[in-house]
């Protein structure tokens, strides 16, 4: 556990000193507060919309971008150690490989954790500005939700930053196998024929419908929370028979 | 503290190790000397447990490498080739982070030791991507011994670095070989020769020598080479002297005569003489040379003996790093 916590610290170090996750993060505030500004302006000036805007206007976008910046987090985790020769200190340290994944996966969730706390500051505008204040069930499942997914997502990244060396095939894979689960299957879903197997498997596979159908609504479902949890359990897994497996080749 | 035993190991189809066998003491400084691709990389990164073996043992401090792969792995202390830093850490952050990988007690404070040793206490807080390169060989070899392990493993220490710097890791290293076992690779025979116990030569995966490094050199050369210099024109000395029986190698020197080998026990000192006198030559000099590592290593790493012809130049090739 002491190694997990260390190469974890390392790793989250990092990345507050690397710019490239700054300007991720310096985007997905910027997006995020356009996209408050704009929703909380039309609804002011008595144009388009007229109710209140509801966590949705926060949880949305989050989300849209997490999908797009989690393959980034994670595409230099294992690749960049190679670049660098550092690959070789971890291999021959005291350190289980699983020990490796997952403080690495560890590291870029609690930076992408911190970024979505940074967040929170718009869903608590939005509650100063509205009478009676906002659904604070939807904000919190909602919240959960996020972390849920993007720590999903990383750990799909850090099982392919594991087996590509090349940190651009990484990010493209990466963001393909997401697409996959988050958009692609939800078709899936709806070209089975509705009630059947394939239909009820596709709809419990699909990453997005754990998601939108309850976690934003204010619920928090046992089968969605496994569903997440299972799956960074499963592709850590694989990252740390992957990286057992590198040592054989 | 180092048992290796029968290690074979392919890359593909090609035999990078062969079946190579060796032991290191307690207190040993072994030198691993081999031409670029002979497989000490290879050898040195199975001993760490980073690359596995395709058959044969190894055991660190009496722990299987594969076996008891982590309790091997506390006890070693290994410096790959290329140094091992991450650029965004400064140089006490990265101790400090393989100090606690270590679980070193205390590490504060056994990196503020370890810095002193490597003459980098006034870095700490430098940046590793902004050291030089001789400073980040040092701070790979502050990581290395960071633990106190029984088993150091080495891997070019002084490659790339200048002359002071060389003379300094040198001495680092004999230091340390008082406690530790130091396993070190290099192709720069000099810093066996200065630094090791004993000496290993490596080729094509194979061991082909092995002793300490005064009785490599007396056991291979004796006085079974001899110089000849003759005053005026030496045309055609070459091939007299070569005609001789018992001569196997005549080769010419810098001085304008030559230099010849004779089989081992053959005596032609009586014959070569009296051939170039008789054949009119003024003989000034005639005189036995004793050969230098650097030659022995060639000897003894040469693919085709026959189709090399390497002139004989004293220690020219590590004249830059002979400071000592």
């Amino acid at each position: 556990m002491f190694n997990i916590w260390t190469i974890a610290k390392r790793e989250y170090k990092a990345y507050s000193s690397s710019l490239t996750a700054y300007l991720f993060a310096f985007i997905i505030l910027l997006v995020i507060g356009v996209i408050f500004f704009i929703s909380i302006s039309s609804v002011m000036s008595g144009m388009g919309q007229t109710t209140p805007p509801g966590m949705d206007i926060v949880l949305y976008p989050v989300m849209f971008l997490l999908v797009f910046s989690c393959p980034a987090f994670t595409m230099r985790l294992i690749s960049e150690e190679n670049r660098q020769g550092t690959w070789e200190l971890l291999m021959t340290a005291p350190v289980r490989d699983a020990e490796i994944v997952i403080g690495k996966w560890l590291g870029s969730f609690m930076f992408v954790a911190t970024l979505i706390g940074m967040t929170v500051i718009y869903p608590l505008a939005l509650h100063l500005m509205t009478n009676p204040g906002i659904d604070q069930g939807p904000m919190v499942t909602g919240y959960i939700g996020l972390l849920l997914v993007s720590g999903a997502f990383l750990a799909m990244g850090v099982a392919i930053s594991a087996m590509l060396s090349n940190q651009v095939a990484s990010y493209i894979l990466t963001l393909g196998v997401i697409i996959m689960f988050w958009w692609i299957l939800g078709f899936f879903t709806q070209a089975a024929a509705a009630g059947s197997v394939f239909s009820t498997i596709f709809q419990f596979m699909n990453m997005q419908s754990h998601f939108y159908e309850s976690m934003t609504q204010g619920i928090l479902p046992l089968s969605g929370v496994v569903y997440y949890l299972s799956f960074v359990v499963f592709s850590l897994m694989l990252a740390t028979v992957v990286v057992e497996t590198r040592r054989w080749r | 503290m180092i048992e290796v035993e029968g290690l074979v190991k392919y890359y593909g189809s090609r035999l990078v190790v062969d079946h190579l066998t060796f032991h290191a003491e307690k207190g040993e400084i072994l030198g691993f000397l081999g031409p670029n691709g002979a497989g000490k990389t290879t050898t040195m990164r199975i001993l760490t447990g980073y690359l596995p073996p395709n058959a044969g043992s190894v055991k660190v401090a009496g722990f299987d490498v594969l076996e008891q792969s982590i309790e091997a792995r506390k006890r070693l202390g290994y410096l790959p080739e290329t140094v091992p830093l991450y650029t965004d850490m400064n140089v006490f952050e990265y101790l400090k982070f393989m100090g606690d990988l270590h679980r070193v007690p205390n590490v504060d404070d056994r990196v503020d030791e370890v810095l002193e040793m490597v003459h980098m206490a006034d870095r700490y807080e430098s940046l590793i991507g902004n050291l030089s390169k001789g400073m980040r060989q040092r701070v790979g070899l502050a990581q290395a011994i960071l633990h106190k392990p029984d088993v150091l493993i080495l891997d070019e220490p002084t490659i790339g670095l200048d002359p002071v710097q060389i003379v300094e890791v040198r001495n680092i290293i004999r230091e340390l070989g008082k406690e530790h076992t130091v396993l070190l690779s290099t192709h720069i025979l000099t810093e066996a020769q200065q630094v090791c116990n004993r000496v290993m030569i490596i080729n094509k995966g194979k061991i082909v020598a092995e002793d300490t490094p005064e009785r490599l050199q007396s056991s291979l050369t004796g006085s079974k080479r001899y110089a000849v210099t003759v005053g005026g024109n030496a045309e055609g000395l070459d091939s007299l002297v070569g005609a001789v029986a018992g001569v196997t190698r005549v080769v010419p020197n810098q001085q304008g005569g030559l230099e010849f080998e004779t089989n081992a026990g053959a005596d032609v000192r009586a014959q070569v003489t009296r051939s170039v006198v008789q054949a009119g030559y003024d003989l000034l000099e005639f005189r036995p040379v004793g050969m230098s590592l650097e030659e022995i290593f060639v000897e003894l790493t040469r693919t085709d003996p026959e189709d090399l012809d390497v002139p004989v130049v004293q220690n020219e090739a590590e004249t830059e790093v002979d400071v000592q």
